[in-house]
């Protein structure tokens, strides 16, 4: 229910700068997702928005109003930590009213805000039982019900899924998209080193990397259309095949002679000048066909891992340059050791150079 | 591969003995303290606590005959018993304390002037006379018997409960736990304060203050006894109560400050941080997070606390106790009667037993969180 806004913020630990010029606008009743490998700072600017750590230079704004130096509480946030964080020696009733204790709220509201978020995360059998006494998602959902009660304006998610099993974890993230759909006004911040939570949850996403943003954007937009190698080979799995190669034809298409003998076009449209600069050509895995025209890459299947609805090619040519990855639906186990031409449709074909995407000059 | 998990060390045997001798230095003292407070002087002195435990045979010191003369069929008989109990055996008896051994139960012996006496098994005695033995020192009667355990409580009621005795120990007891529980209380409180301050709230020079703290542990009491008296004398306190508890409190500070510490920064960070989010100040933190988790290192210190100030002599020697003797606590009370009594045993028994009688149920009640509290800081 409120605006973010961070201006410039950094963060830095003595001489070490671990972040450095996050800009970000975050509206009302979003669900911001941040992403990057470990190491990167997402975990440290949630906790900097939630005021557990000190915002070392830039401003963060809460509805306009400056909140570097308010203390957490008074931030009008709520975090569900990745530990859960449950007091271990109160019941799970205590637990969730203990912020609205503090707050000195009356004995009836506080009874009907537990109940109410107890009803809406099924926790009712539960509300007497110490947290020991509880599975891993209960602890969870006792975590998520802990924030409903504060009913805050922002709520902080630190990777809550990655204590729970694989099974657990897809059931708690659709419990979480549905706790979405049924607060739309109120904003989320989620962090996560998960693609699929990233992808299914988000309403953008915030790739972090090198202590900064790579790119913001919505799911789809950073899959089709990354601004950079990182967040190219970031989202989706396996990562963007890469390959080195020069312009040889500019205009709407773009024609890039491969430095492994292929020939790539993309719809990515360059500019005369570009004619002969070196560039690296991105192709996902699952866009990757088996062709019998022009060929991107002909090299011999190494080896095949069959999923059932797919099979992944990881191919190379004999001694040479990188590995390629290709998806191909269906099952393929018959091709290892084949030789396979590989191409693409113009459209799925993304143009970088120096690490920055061609699209967005 | 000796070291496969699961599998038994090769010197588990050695374990077990060790454990055994130290089970066995441990236990047999105090048993036989315990055993030998419950008997008395001539028991302590004829055996040793460990007969007492079965039956035993033993020489009994001679009985003189008594008892109500009754004439039977012109003869002047006296009937009796040789002790209280039934269950004793007699297995020897004799009339002189040369031959103190010298017939068997039932046997029948004639004494000087017609007389005859005979002892039976199960102690009781007849004494026949042609003449009336009134007026007459009747014999005595030397036996061996074996008799059952026999303990008795009056060394207790006399040490505890007798308001004549002048070494009794009830009041030395009450004097120690006035000194006891307030010196364990002061420091708990005061530790837990300081040791949430030091593992969980920034502040300039708190690394130093650690520092200090654990420096201040190897600094030996004895070092600050004699400044510290005449600084209770100069502001007022003098020798009591109140000085005590402060000598305590301040002996014991270093080791519960460190010790509830390192069990506080062994606590999830982030539950305290979920506690701040939660708009909880530190206070609250304190009183409602950390307290009751802390329990199982608060519960050890205060084992600590209470069982050293318990047995100290030397705090209260210097602190408390002054001529009058109004104020002694049980050390001082023990070392008084090793002077006084120093040969009844069962005296200094009965006293020292007492003594660590608190200690033990205070071991045996809480002893989950001694051992809790001495790995406090070394595993998590």
């Amino acid at each position: 229910m409120a605006d973010l806004q961070l201006i410039n913020v950094e963060k830095a630990y003595g001489e070490v700068k671990v972040l450095a010029n996050i800009n970000l606008d975050i509206k009302k009743g979003e669900l911001i997702v941040f992403v990057g490998p470990s190491g990167c700072g997402k975990s440290t600017l949630l906790r900097m928005i939630a005021g557990l750590e000190k915002i070392t230079a830039g401003d963060f704004l809460i509805d306009g109003e400056r909140m570097n130096d308010v203390p957490p509480a008074q931030r009008g946030i709520a975090m569900v930590f990745q530990s859960y964080a449950l007091y271990p020696h109160m019941t799970v009733r205590d637990n969730m009213s203990f912020a609205l204790k503090i707050a000195k709220k009356s004995p009836a509201e506080i009874e009907a805000a537990v109940a109410k978020a107890a009803r809406i995360l099924q926790l009712e059998p539960y509300l007497d039982r110490l947290p020991k006494a509880l599975s891993g998602g209960q602890r969870q959902r006792v975590a998520i019900g802990r924030s409903i009660v504060r009913d805050p304006k922002v709520y902080l998610f630190d990777e809550p899924l990655s204590n729970l099993d694989a099974a657990l974890r897809v059931a708690t993230r659709i419990e979480i998209a549905q706790l979405k759909e049924s607060m739309p006004h109120s904003t989320m911040i989620y962090v996560t080193h998960d693609q699929v939570e990233a992808m299914t949850l988000a309403t953008r996403i915030v790739v972090l990397a090198g202590g900064g943003i790579s790119q913001v954007g919505a799911p789809l937009e950073l899959y089709e259309r990354p601004q950079n190698e990182f967040v190219a080979q970031f989202i989706g799995s396996p990562a963007m095949n890469l390959m080195a190669g020069e312009v040889v034809e500019t205009g709407p298409q773009t024609r890039v002679m491969l430095a492994n003998g292929g020939v790539a076009v993309s719809s990515v449209p360059t500019i005369q000048s570009d004619r002969g600069r070196r560039v690296n050509i991105g192709v996902r895995p699952e866009d990757l066909l088996a062709t019998t025209g022009a060929a991107i890459f002909t090299g011999e299947v190494e080896f095949t891992e069959a999923l059932g609805e797919v099979t992944l090619l990881y191919c190379k040519r004999q001694g040479k340059d990188a590995q390629v990855v290709a998806k191909l639906p269906g099952i393929h186990n018959e091709l290892r050791r084949k030789t396979v031409s590989l191409g693409a449709d113009p459209a799925k074909v993304h143009l970088f150079a120096d690490g920055q995407s061609l699209l967005y000059r | 591969m000796d070291n496969i998990v699961g599998k038994k060390p090769a010197l588990t045997w050695a374990v077990n003995i060790s454990m055994a001798v130290l089970v066995a230095l441990w236990l047999f003292p105090t048993l036989g303290l315990l055993v030998s407070s419950f008997r008395t002087a001539d028991q302590i002195a004829s055996s040793g606590w460990w007969s007492s435990l079965g039956t035993q045979e033993r020489q009994v010191p001679a009985i003189r005959v008594e008892g109500t003369e009754v004439e039977v069929d012109g003869r002047f008989v006296i009937e009796g018993r040789l002790f209280d109990t039934t269950d004793a055996r007699v297995s020897a008896w004799g009339t002189s304390s040369r031959q103190p051994e010298a017939y068997a139960p039932g046997q029948v012996v004639d004494l000087d002037g017609g007389a005859t006496l005979t002892v039976i098994e199960d102690g009781t005695y007849v004494l026949s006379s042609p003449v009336t033995t009134e007026g007459t020192r009747l014999p005595r009667i030397f036996s061996t018997a074996a008799t059952p355990p026999e303990f008795t409580t009056e060394n207790y009621r006399a040490i505890l409960f007798d308001p004549k005795n002048t070494d009794g120990m009830a009041k030395a007891f009450f004097n120690t736990l006035t000194v006891t529980i307030p010196a364990t209380i002061i420091p708990i409180l005061v530790a837990a304060f300081a040791a949430y301050a030091l593992a969980w709230m920034d502040f300039p020079g708190r690394a130093l203050l650690i520092a200090a703290i654990v420096g201040l542990l190897v600094v030996p009491l004895q070092l600050a006894l004699i400044p510290l008296l005449k600084l209770h004398n100069d502001i007022g306190i003098g020798k009591g109560y109140l000085g005590t508890w402060l000598a305590h409190t301040g002996f014991g500070l270093p080791l519960a400050i460190y010790l509830l510490r390192n069990y506080m920064v062994g606590l999830p960070r982030d539950i305290i941080e979920c506690a701040k989010v939660d708009g909880a100040s530190d206070f609250q933190i304190f009183t409602r997070i950390i307290l009751p988790l802390s329990f199982p290192a608060l519960a050890s210190f205060a084992i600590f606390q209470f069982l050293w100030t318990w047995n100290d002599l030397l705090v209260a020697l210097v602190f408390l106790i002054d001529s009058t003797g109004e104020t002694t606590v049980m050390t001082k009370q023990i070392v008084e009667l090793l002077g006084t009594r120093g040969g009844n045993w069962e005296v200094l028994a009965t006293a020292a037993f007492i003594s660590i009688a608190v200690p033990l149920m205070v071991f045996f009640a809480m002893q989950k969180y001694l051992v809790r509290g001495l790995l406090a800081g070394s595993v998590k």
